[in-house]
């Protein structure tokens, strides 16, 4: 077997198994990426497979030629020198502030009375930057596990994260007061095998194009 | 003891220095060679000279000097060499060649390849207009690369120009042209496309800017851009044009670039290993007009990509 022209980065996690799919669908062989969950490397069918954040790591470094991530991983890093190709369309989720329910909203009233509101959240710069255009002084707080915590034990007033359903929040009795951004899925390249292996990725773009999912939402 | 440095500085010892040496010799005798003369220049310029230049990298390092004034380190050298060329030259007979061996300091997020005090060697040819001096450029950037021992090396080669022009063709308003512009500058192809949709523009303003490949692609596109860069790949030397592609959406950091650009690009890095392009403007802002055509490569960059190769090798 012939070695595979591209090295493509997959996210693990929510978006693995439509990622596979699609790859399925233009032509990259998946089988062995499904039944193999501790694996990372598959050499045969040029997949490396990651967490969604590390994605734009590996393909900046060109580790990996092209890579799948979400929106929200890509605006979190938005230093990154990669090339954003396409939109899947999977995968959605809505980048949003929520805090405990019920009147008045906490962070408004921390706002108004202490004139700063803590927000926890995993994505410190786009919370960072949403507090900045608003005008709104917020000391920010990086947690790495459940966000949903922070404002329940009196950490914060409120969170800024990733939600698809709202399940979770509404568990835990919290309330969507604003909504940031949405997220998809993207395809993103490294700048020099854009150009330098132009005719193998602009063939998968076009591919990926045909078969994903639906047409994605325009934001 | 352990005394620190500052962030994106690093020291170089000699097991190293000596590998780089052998590049810097080996690109300095290409230069001279092509009589560009070596120069130096202040690596802390005054923050209002530098600014003239507008290349929309600021000086990320400031001090004051004993009366007050800002001064700054450089960004970049070809301003510097603006700035030599209109005080030190100002009615010597073009063309100008000169070459450069110094560091320059950036705000960067410092990785590998990247530091913020970074060592660039470089030329500047000053008072050739295009094709004829982009062609010299590429010439002498190749034989330099060649001189260092760089096996697979490409230039991607594009127009500061050509983008802005198709907005002109298809009639963007202007105020949607930031927008396109910056999602070019960012790589953003999605966003380029949601715009270019939203705004009911033509589709070539997505489509030519993904063109790349070999000079088949400027068959895709008409109007003196293609004709520019149809004119340069004509005059080439057969070793430098067989090193080309060309890449319609390439799109430079720095503001001051009129016409053709390039970077290089070695499948060993994942990032460009330099570049240049045409800056015709530049030299009217410093009070004395005329054409010019420059280059720099980052000398670490290069030799991690002589480092790649040789492991691939």
């Amino acid at each position: 077997m012939t070695r595979p022209e591209l090295t493509i980065a997959v996210p693990r996690g929510a978006l693995l198994r439509e990622t596979l799919d699609l790859l399925d669908a233009v032509g990259v062989e998946t089988a062995e990426v499904r039944s193999n969950d501790r694996k990372l490397l598959f050499g045969d069918v040029g997949i490396v497979t990651m967490r969604p954040s590390d994605v734009p790591t590996y393909v900046e470094a060109g580790a990996a030629d092209v890579g799948i991530t979400g929106k929200d991983v890509l605006t979190e890093q938005d230093e990154r020198e990669v090339v954003e190709l396409l939109d899947l369309g999977y995968g959605p989720c809505r980048m949003i502030l929520a805090t405990v329910a019920g009147e008045p909203d906490p962070a408004a009233e921390a706002l108004r009375r202490l004139g700063v509101m803590r927000v926890a959240t995993k994505y410190y710069r786009i919370a960072a930057r949403y507090f900045e255009e608003t005008g709104r002084q917020a000391e920010i707080v990086e947690v790495k596990g459940s966000v949903e915590l922070a404002p329940l034990t009196g950490l914060v007033e409120a969170i800024v994260d990733l939600t698809a359903t709202g399940t979770t929040l509404r568990e835990n009795g919290l309330v969507i007061r604003e909504e940031i951004m949405t997220s998809t899925a993207r395809l993103i390249a490294n700048p020099v095998a854009h150009k330098l292996k132009s005719a193998a990725i602009d063939t998968l773009v076009a591919r990926m194009r045909e078969h994903r999912p639906a047409a994605p939402v325009v934001a | 003891m352990i005394h620190p440095i500052p962030n994106g500085t690093r020291d170089v010892l000699p097991d190293e220095m000596r590998e780089l040496r052998a590049i810097t010799e080996a690109m300095r005798a290409a230069f001279e060679r092509r009589e560009y003369g070596e120069v130096w220049t202040p690596t802390i310029e005054f923050e209002d000279v530098l600014r003239r230049g507008e290349t929309g990298v600021d000086p990320a390092y400031r001090v004051f000097d004993d009366h007050g004034h800002v001064m700054a380190l450089r960004p970049d050298m070809t301003v510097p060499i603006a700035r030599v060329v209109a005080t030190r030259y100002a009615t010597a007979e073009p063309p100008l060649r000169f070459s450069y061996f110094a560091h320059a300091y950036r705000g960067v997020r410092p990785h590998r390849g990247q530091m913020r005090e970074f060592l660039q060697a470089g030329v500047e040819l000053v008072g050739a207009p295009g094709p004829h001096g982009t062609v010299e450029a590429l010439t002498v950037l190749c034989e330099a690369l060649d001189a260092v021992g760089l096996k697979g090396y490409r230039i991607a080669l594009g127009s500061a120009s050509l983008y802005p022009a198709l907005m002109d063709t298809f009639d963007v308003p202007v105020e949607v042209r930031e927008t396109l512009l910056a999602a070019l500058a960012a790589r953003d192809f999605v966003k380029l496309e949601t715009q270019v949709r939203r705004h009911g523009l033509d589709d070539a303003l997505v489509r030519v800017p993904q063109l790349r490949g070999g000079a088949a692609v400027l068959d895709g596109i008409t109007g003196g851009e293609a004709g520019g860069l149809r004119a340069i790949l004509a005059d080439l030397p057969e070793h430098v044009s067989s090193r080309i592609v060309f890449d319609l959406g390439l799109a430079r950091g720095l503001g001051y670039y009129t016409g053709a650009v390039f970077d290089v690009l070695d499948p060993e890095l994942g990032e460009p290993l330099g570049g240049g392009g045409r800056y015709d403007d530049l030299l009217g802002r410093f009070g004395r007009p005329m054409p010019a055509v420059g280059f720099a490569l980052h000398v670490d960059r290069l030799h991690l990509a002589l480092a790649g190769e040789e492991a691939a090798a």
